[in-house]
């Protein structure tokens, strides 16, 4: 099980946590002039690295704030 | 041409290239060994009860493929269509499953609606007790599913295709995919450099990392999927039980373990291992289903590296750059698909042009918005 460090908790289990998936998702900076293929990469197309992901985490069984965290998929560290 | 992955998906292409296409100047290139990834790691289920045309047309290819695939590859499958059955344990649960069967008929499809006096006729050690947490109200059934075994369709397909003269080249790493105005001159592996005019990225769980390879970036998520298995046990198991809200599905193996697996880890990763807590939750979603696997003893568990799409459907086709193609988002549901999806492919290599069953599992269908969202039709995570 992850061991994921809360910014505000410290180091707590997995099981406390909802994953929310790759962080800094950028909405469209001018929607209007977004065309079809830019809203598909806006709504499906995520980063999926084999290495360091910056992630949201939301500690719901917790202080229940949403954070972003960085974490080695291969590893399954959290580099901080 | 070269196939980048030498699993089921992609063994299955090269067998299906040689035999229908007469193209025989193939390489499989496999950066571990033959059959290793995904093909070694799922739960051998096969069934093709999905709720939508598209994904009913192709899996029920893939199912009538199987029916005659050990006599096809001179091997002995183990192919065994002791039927698929979906647990309905609310009125939703019996609405969506009842419009699913009706679909799957409309689309020939067998599918059954078991009450729970015929699911204790086919599989008595369900507990079917009314006073249970979440009472059993109902199956789907499909008989024509089952399991076969996983390595001997993939070693079936890899001895055939290397019969019909396709190169199989492990320990292959792919680190660059060349291209020239548009369209693909080769790869760059881990053993040298491959010419090909074409090539087709059928690499599951690293599908995403070989595409970017190739400036493509896919709405693919990469996960591990855990299952497990018991130790052998005597035959007490007689068909495969699905359930959505208990969320395990369970079989028993040729050789006697009971096979299990539920959902992914929800955190992305590529580590070929998950969490005890998702193994802790399916086996107390077993035992609360079966009560006579509370003494059981788990033997082994593992995990394997699913690429989940946005629709919970495969990506296949062609892809933005000319001669490269694309077999991949099978995420957790590709093995029972695996005749089907490398036959398509074949064609769509041979052709440059897609199958009419895998015209609508196009990598177009994002911006296009026609998805196939076949997230609930499996029951359980596929």
């Amino acid at each position: 099980m992850l061991r994921v460090p809360c910014p505000w908790c410290g180091p707590r289990d997995e099981i406390e946590f909802r994953y929310g998936g790759p962080a800094t998702i950028a909405y469209p900076s001018d929607p209007d002039a977004a065309d079809d293929a830019a809203w598909a990469a806006f709504l499906f197309v995520r980063a999926n690295p084999k290495g360091p992901i910056d992630e949201r985490w939301y500690h719901v069984a917790g202080c229940r704030r949403w954070f972003d965290a960085r974490r080695d998929t291969l590893t399954n560290e959290f580099l901080g | 041409m070269v196939i980048v992955g030498g699993g089921g998906h992609g063994l299955a292409a090269a067998y299906y290239l040689a035999r229908d296409h007469g193209i025989t100047d193939v390489a499989v290139v496999e950066r571990g060994w033959l059959a290793g990834g995904n093909v070694a790691r799922n739960t051998a289920v096969i069934r093709s009860n999905y709720l939508w045309d598209e994904s009913a047309a192709i899996y029920e290819q893939a199912l009538k493929m199987w029916e005659t695939l050990s006599e096809e590859l001179d091997y002995d499958l183990l192919f065994s269509q002791r039927g698929v059955m979906g647990l309905c344990h609310s009125v939703g649960d019996v609405r969506e499953a009842q419009r699913r069967i009706n679909a799957n008929r409309l689309n020939g499809v067998d599918a059954e609606w078991l009450t729970v006096d015929d699911i204790a006729r086919i599989c008595p050690i369900v507990d079917l007790s009314p006073d249970v947490r979440y009472p059993v109200l109902g199956a789907t059934f499909q008989p024509r599913g089952g399991i076969a075994k996983h390595d001997h369709m993939a070693w079936g397909y890899a001895r055939a295709a290397d019969a019909l003269g396709v190169d199989l080249i492990e320990g292959a790493e792919v680190s660059a995919i060349e291209q020239r105005g548009g369209r693909v001159t080769g790869v760059v592996t881990s053993r040298g450099r491959i010419a090909a005019g074409k090539v087709a990225i059928v690499a599951a769980g690293h599908a995403s990392i070989v595409a970017e390879m190739a400036g493509i970036r896919l709405p693919l998520q990469s996960h591990p999927l855990q299952a497990l298995v018991s130790e052998l046990l005597e035959p007490i198991h007689p068909t495969v039980v699905m359930s959505n809200a208990v969320h395990v599905y369970v079989s028993q193996a040729h050789k006697g373990e009971l096979v299990m697996g539920a959902g992914i880890d929800p955190p992305n990763g590529y580590s070929q291992r998950g969490s005890v807590q998702i193994i802790e939750d399916q086996m107390a979603a077993a035992i609360e289903l079966f009560p006579i696997f509370a003494r059981a003893h788990v033997l082994r568990t593992w995990g394997g590296i699913v690429d989940v799409s946005p629709d919970a459907s495969p990506i296949v086709g062609l892809s933005p750059v000319g001669g490269l193609y694309l077999d991949c988002g099978w995420g957790t549901g590709g093995f029972k698909a695996t005749p089907a999806s490398g036959w398509v492919l074949a064609h769509t290599v041979a052709n440059d042009a897609p199958h009419e069953l895998n015209r609508p599992f196009a990598l177009e269908r994002f911006s296009s918005g026609a998805l196939i969202d076949e997230h609930g039709a499996a029951g359980v995570a596929h």
